[in-house]
């Protein structure tokens, strides 16, 4: 079991500059991530940079399912009024 | 991933349209992930194949390398990685899923 706080610290590891937010039950997770990073690329790419930073949690079955969702600051703008 | 299930998961993406690997089947999905890509489907009455990684171990752990994705379900629409359950019901409510798919049957 891992907490949702370490999951966050994880990902912003790879992400230092982005608003992350995590929520989980110590195996299925939900994440919303707001970065720079994800400027000009399309939502497979960003979610496979966010997979990127969990890899060896998600290998190894301590993460069974992570949903996510990412954002640029732009469309996070849109998305959060 | 060995050569063949690599050919082996070539062969299925070149080959249908709409296709998902998931965790059970259409009918009987293994899990909410999978059920919540084909009950999308279902609502957009598009035809599409699937593929039970449950039932091959080398598909299971090759279309993860394959598509550089680490979960399953896995949409691949006209050959090309669509993405994940997440990804899906973004674009279905935002209504980007059923252009997509309404342009690859075209093509």
């Amino acid at each position: 079991m891992i907490t949702p706080q370490q999951v966050e610290t994880m990902i912003r590891a790879k992400f230092p500059d982005a608003e992350v937010k995590v929520a989980g039950d110590g195996e299925h997770f939900e994440a919303i991530i707001v970065s720079d990073e994800f400027v000009d690329k399309n939502r497979v790419k960003q979610h496979q940079m966010v997979y990127a930073a969990v890899n060896e949690a998600m290998d190894s079955n301590v993460i069974h399912a992570l949903s996510l969702k990412t954002y640029t600051p732009e469309t996070w703008q849109t998305v959060s009024q | 991933m060995t050569p063949e299930a690599q050919s082996k998961i070539d062969s299925l993406v070149n080959n249908n349209k709409v296709l998902v690997f998931m965790k059970g089947s259409k009918l009987m999905p293994q899990c909410g992930f999978s059920n919540n890509v084909v009950q999308i489907l279902n609502t957009l009455g598009v035809p599409y194949e699937t593929v039970d990684v449950l039932d091959d171990p080398e598909i299971r752990q090759g279309i993860k390398e394959y598509s550089n994705w680490p979960t399953i379900p896995q949409i691949y629409l006209n050959g090309e990685f669509l993405g994940g359950s997440d990804i899906a019901i973004e674009l279905y409510q935002s209504g980007e899923l059923q252009q997509m798919v309404e342009v690859a049957m075209a093509s």
